[in-house]
């Protein structure tokens, strides 16, 4: 099936003259975590099937610099987004969709201070825009009717405000949507922010993300929804280290649209 | 001449005590103004709609709504209630009975309504200390709120009850003299003031001397209007600042999305000139214009590296432990807490303070990084801005985080190895994992 997909480039759309639509910003995950790279696969099988017409930088994007700069090393955030921002301006990108909430926060809000201005989104604003506009049809499919709960992001939620959009899609998906106790704006993190995706966690009682897990277990689920790759790798931890990994299935919003038809 | 005795004491006192708010004012500001610049005073209109919104409106207090209805209720009885202050401090002045008692049935109403408001005031004071002291809620519960923090708190609670109580005794008294026609207490247009609350205790006095009554109600009057002049001074030593800060606090406060950190300046120039194909390394500096531009050094070890807006805020916390009850370090028994990364700023910030007003030199065996905060503390935070959130007054422990934990990486290189080896991936292959960025369209060729 990932024969099928198009993935066409930025150097290769200049080579033709032409601009996409909309770039396309994998992030590291996206392009290097097995788990996460199914939610890259899904995403672009949506945009194939939409005729969105976009492009991906490829081995021209780097690191937005995202765990650099939370982990206070400005001096190295700051070579990573003026390398990828001469790269982005020299595409003349006016528009990014990406599906890695750290990465859009960077983008969006960091860059313009260094001379990158782009219109940022997050996939799952963007395909809501895509069924707002009639190019995407969503419905229920396999999900329809069941227990899903859905993890806000801190970066895509507290950090930006967005709530709505990932719900209504999978409001679209006639599922039934249960609200964990921290939600939106009381959203727990999964624990992998502020660069502690990569290093151990300091003593505690627990782990960040099993007490999430936990807060998620409580609602019954039989999927836990989740809009960020980091999210999903310690969601997916979580539902291992409580034995539910059977019963409870991890899944990116774009992923559960993609399998819904099974296209 | 003796008759003008207590009014002489009186304008003594009260000139006293303003002095002394004055100068604790002035070392407040003095303190705060140790902070680096930041630049808060865009946006006016939006910043006085929030403060409006936010600190008067009290709009996210009501999150957790019974604390937050309990507080609204202090809260407001406190302001109005202190219209009731100005006629005191006016009959004390001047000697007067009541001064504003010329305003017949619109008297009563207010004060009536103060006695229903300093009721009000009175049970969920009491509640509040219940909260605090007997039920066992878990943000009162921390380790950094052990001694002086705690008793702080109790003491605030135990202040207003007696103010409250002292109100209430003073106005029955005075309704008691008024009803007896006392000199001085009655008038001819009948009894000044409604006293929906204090008449229940007008048993008390039954059968009581009008000379009795004088005393009592002088001893309440006094106690009371003394007693709201030292909290007003306490409250530099106190957390209750926040009655005074959360104003300007909210006013100064964040207005980007919590997500947006900011981009250090001084870095920026730098980077720019690495990165810039035509500039010499090895040219001098222009007219030594970017020496000035360089900061002695990147991120916060001590108070004066932080800015003013985040002392003021260390000032303005007022502990009440939501940010760490909603921090996700926290409840993971990290020994991260945003509450004591605002609480340990304020001590240390008194404490420099207090060498500057001696005219020491700041003594820098002593941090505010080790000495207060630990690295351990810095290292938990996820970043997650839930503690920036729950904040009922704007105040951001997150921006103390990030300034400190720029100064591990950046001054002292001192971050966990685990983060180093990521950061020289991102260094080396612009991705946190060792994968080569040659191989970053992989995916779509599995």
């Amino acid at each position: 099936m990932s024969e099928s997909l198009n993935v066409p480039t930025m150097a290769s759309y200049l080579a033709e003259g032409k601009q996409p639509e909309v770039l396309f910003w994998v992030g590291c995950a996206g392009s290097f975590d097995d788990r996460a790279k199914k939610i890259t696969k899904a995403f672009v099988k949506i945009l194939n099937n939409t005729k969105v017409d976009f492009a991906v930088l490829g081995t021209e994007e780097g690191c937005t610099g995202d765990p650099a700069k939370r982990a206070g090393n400005e001096f190295l955030f700051q070579m990573q987004a003026m390398t990828n921002i001469e790269v982005l301006n020299g595409y003349d990108v006016q528009k990014i969709v990406t599906a890695c909430p750290h990465c859009f926060n960077t983008l969006k809000n960091e860059y313009p201070g260094l001379g990158g201005n782009y219109e940022v989104i997050h996939h799952t604003q963007f395909l809501k825009q895509l069924l707002n506009e009639g190019r995407l049809k969503v419905e229920g499919g396999k999900f329809k009717g069941k227990r899903i709960t859905y993890h806000d992001p801190c970066y895509l939620g507290r950090a930006n405000g967005e709530y709505e959009a990932p719900r209504d899609l999978l409001r679209k998906l006639e599922v039934e949507l249960i609200e964990m106790k921290s939600c939106k704006s009381k959203g727990l993190c999964c624990g992998a922010g502020g660069a502690q995706m990569f290093k151990d966690a300091e003593k505690g009682d627990k782990e960040v993300n099993i007490h999430r897990t936990e807060q998620a277990v409580e609602t019954k689920p039989e999927v836990i929804a989740a809009g960020c790759p980091f999210c999903n790798t310690m969601m997916t931890d979580g539902v291992k280290n409580k034995e539910k990994q059977d019963e409870i299935e991890v899944l990116d919003v774009v992923e559960m649209i993609a399998n819904a038809d099974d296209l | 001449m003796i008759e003008y005795i207590p009014q002489f004491i009186f304008v003594i006192v009260l000139v006293g005590a303003t002095l002394f708010f004055v100068k604790n004012v002035s070392s407040l500001k003095q303190n705060i103004n140790l902070g680096k610049d930041v630049d808060r005073k865009d946006h006016k209109g939006l910043r006085f709609k929030k403060m409006m919104k936010i600190a008067l409106g009290q709009s996210k207090m009501v999150v957790r709504p019974v604390a937050g209805i309990l507080h609204i209720i202090v809260y407001v009885g406190f302001i109005i209630i202190n219209i009731e202050v100005l006629e005191i401090i006016i009959d004390g002045v001047a000697g007067t009975h009541r001064i504003f008692s010329f305003l017949g049935p619109v008297y009563d109403v207010l004060i009536g309504s103060f006695e229903i408001l300093a009721f009000l005031v009175l049970v969920s004071v009491i509640l509040f200390w219940t909260r605090r002291n007997v039920m066992n809620i878990k943000r009162f519960l921390s380790k950094e709120l052990k001694g002086w923090p705690k008793n702080d708190a109790n003491y605030i609670l135990y202040f207003e009850v007696v103010l409250m109580v002292l109100f209430l005794t003073m106005n029955a008294t005075d309704y008691q003299l008024q009803m007896l026609g006392a000199p001085h207490y009655a008038s001819e247009a009948g009894i000044s003031g409604a006293f929906p609350i204090s008449q229940f205790l007008l048993p008390l006095f039954d059968g009581m001397s009008v000379g009795t009554l004088v005393v009592i109600e002088r001893s309440a009057w006094w106690l009371h209007i003394v007693g709201i002049l030292i909290f007003l001074n306490y409250l530099y030593y106190s957390k209750h600042l926040h009655i005074l800060l959360a104003f300007p606090n909210v006013y100064f406060s964040n207005l980007e999305n919590l997500g947006k950190f900011k981009n250090l300046e001084a870095v920026t120039n730098e980077v720019k000139l690495m990165m810039d194909p035509n500039a010499d390394p090895f040219a001098e500096p222009e007219g030594g214009e970017n020496e000035e531009d360089i900061p002695e050094k990147f991120g916060a070890s001590d108070v004066q590296d932080l800015n003013w807006f985040q002392l003021l805020s260390a000032y303005t916390c007022t502990e009440c432990g939501r940010c760490t009850a909603e921090c996700p370090a926290s409840q993971t028994g990290k020994k991260l807490s945003p509450r004591k990364i605002m609480m340990d700023t304020r001590d240390r910030l008194e404490e420099v303070g207090k060498q500057l007003d001696k005219g020491e030199e700041i003594n820098d065996d002593k941090q505010l990084l080790d000495g207060y905060i630990s690295r351990e503390e810095l290292w938990a935070c996820t970043t997650c801005n839930a503690c920036v959130d729950a904040c009922p007054i704007g105040i951001d422990p997150l921006s103390i985080i990030m300034d400190m934990r720029q100064y591990l990486v950046m001054e002292q290189s001192a971050a966990p190895v685990e983060l180093n080896n990521a950061m020289t991936n991102i260094e080396n292959n612009s991705a946190p994992w060792p994968y080569n960025q040659q191989d970053r369209l992989d995916w779509a060729k599995d």
